[in-house]
């Protein structure tokens, strides 16, 4: 009850901060008319939503009026001319430092390009510390700080202490349900060989994918949400589900148990389970990157209808401030539950992939 | 637009970055949480059989002990009725035997006064019969004063005698 009314009060003042902020626009209008115009053309939600969720050299926190707080980060390039490496301090606004320049448009939007003899913006061989890669270096050191902090108390207590309290049991609580209901039941067998790596993808996948929505440094980079960062752990199940395929795997792809006509003389079922091959990564690839993507872009557009219904006036601003933290508060908590739901999705499908291409001979009935 | 088009060098991060993540937890993270849950998971179970199999023992051992009073209890009884009937027994031989006595001594007690009466009466008899001769011999004197009456009794006598002997 008392946990209610706390939750209450502070919905309560959050939305009368932005009714207050609305008055405060509304009692001050008379000055702000003059350049309404120029601010009603600074918000561009494109950019805005684009903006954040997407890579950036550097790593944005806010701007207050024309000063923009952000992180450099280093840029490692090589390009026609070699090693470059500096500070992406020297690229803002679209400067030009040792012949390389952040391209505006064009196919490498947004992205460090130079240009060669003829003119043309080409893409050098880009490996600099962006945004995702630092948030990927972040989470990932969390991670394994949370997780060697668990390992710790495991081996500084003994059998007989009995089961661990608190954050370490949460911990253990999560590995084993992991370990006993997603990768045991689906991978079947030998399911000891592949745990490690359905382990690591999802606290990998769940620890990435909170962090994204802490909205702040050293939260809020989209990286499960970046079609890279998927593509190279649903890589990893292609492999692992394609290379240690057993024979039987192969037969149910080139041969299925199927009536002859859809296999001879045109080879349909065949290709079917041939393309399957690669639509199930590609899937497992797609499913996250879209749903943590579009998590963040909806929570972006509901805080960004705060700025676009300024000059709709205060009354509708504060209205929609209203509607807008109200809704965004729920897009946040649904999207913690989307956090570990992905995970758990891409744990188990890889796990399902895995299991299938571990089949047996099963005997024609 | 680039969301769609994977960046090679984020992806050489992202490689980079889970392979060390999966080397470190896949050796030192995981292995060593699910040893740890596994044993602890045997360990109950074996003292759970190990509770199990103690009070299995100490139900039998009840059991057993339960046994051991009623045999006891038997026994206690079994030894107590052959008490009483070796001591029913006991007396009743002693009586038995006590009357046998009884009845032997009397029957001898019998026979000694059976034998002292005879004696007794035997002895009675002769001095009866020597008092007799006695009293005849006196008596005799008496009558046989005269030769007639010697000759009459001698003559008598011879009779009787010869009579005697002819039967």
């Amino acid at each position: 009850m008392k946990k209610l009314r706390y939750i209450g009060v502070v919905l309560l003042l959050v939305c009368m901060t932005g009714l207050a902020m609305a008055q405060s626009v509304d009692s001050t209008e008379d000055g702000i008319v003059a350049n309404a115009e120029s601010t009603e053309s600074d918000v561009d939600v494109n950019e805005l939503v684009f903006g954040h969720i997407g890579d950036a050299y550097e790593w944005h926190i806010a701007t207050f009026g024309n000063t923009i707080v952000s992180i450099p980060l280093p840029v490692i390039v090589h390009s026609s001319t070699g090693w470059h490496v500096f500070s992406s301090s020297h690229l803002e606004e679209g400067a030009s430092y040792e012949g390389l320049y952040i391209a505006h448009g064009g196919t490498y939007d947004g992205k460090i390009v130079e240009k060669n003899a003829a003119g043309e913006e080409i893409r050098p061989l880009d490996i600099s510390i962006t945004k995702n890669v630092l948030g990927l270096f972040i989470n990932s050191a969390i991670l394994l700080i949370v997780m060697m902090s668990c390992v710790r108390w495991y081996k500084k207590h003994s059998i007989e202490d009995g089961a661990p309290k608190g954050g370490v049991g949460m911990i253990e609580a999560t590995v084993m349900s992991i370990y006993n209901d997603v990768i045991k039941a689906c991978v079947g067998e030998d399911y000891k060989r592949y745990a490690p790596f359905l382990l690591t993808a999802f606290f990998f996948v769940l620890m990435n994918n909170l962090m994204g929505l802490i909205p702040i440094f050293p939260g809020g980079a989209n990286v499960t949400g970046n079609i890279a960062i998927t593509m190279v752990l649903a890589l990893i199940t292609f492999f692992l589900t394609n290379f240690y395929g057993t024979k039987a795997y192969w037969k149910d792809i080139f041969w299925p148990q199927v009536p002859m006509w859809l296999k001879v003389p045109v080879p349909m079922m065949p290709v079917i389970e041939f393309f399957g091959i690669f639509t199930k990564p590609f899937a497992l690839m797609i499913r996250l990157f879209a749903n943590i993507m579009a998590g963040h872009a909806a929570i972006l557009s509901l805080v960004a209808i705060i700025f676009i219904t300024v000059k709709a006036g205060a009354v509708i601003n504060g209205s929609m401030t209203v509607v807008a933290v109200a809704f965004g508060i729920f897009m946040e908590a649904l999207e913690i539950l989307v956090a570990f739901i992905q995970a758990y999705v891409f744990t188990m499908l890889s796990a399902v992939f895995i299991g299938l291409s571990r089949v047996k001979e099963h005997k024609a009935d | 637009m680039g969301l769609l088009t994977p960046d090679p060098g984020l992806v050489i991060w992202m490689i980079i970055i889970f392979g060390v993540v999966f080397f470190v937890l896949a050796k030192y993270g995981f292995p060593v949480i699910i040893k740890m849950v596994e044993d602890r998971k045997a360990y109950i179970d074996n003292s759970l059989k190990a509770a199990h199999e103690a009070n299995e023992q100490l139900a039998n051992v009840k059991k057993e002990s339960d046994k051991i009073l009623i045999k006891a209890r038997e026994e206690q009884a079994r030894i107590l009725k052959e008490a009483s009937e070796t001591r029913d027994h006991i007396i009743k031989e002693a009586q038995e035997k006590a009357i046998a006595e009884g009845q032997r001594l009397m029957e001898e007690v019998k026979k000694q006064i059976e034998t002292e009466k005879e004696s007794a009466i035997r002895d009675i008899r002769r001095q009866v019969a020597v008092l007799s001769v006695d009293i005849a011999e006196k008596i005799m004197r008496n009558k046989l004063s005269d030769s007639k009456e010697q000759e009459e009794l001698i003559n008598r006598m011879l009779d009787e005698m010869i009579e005697s002997s002819k039967k």
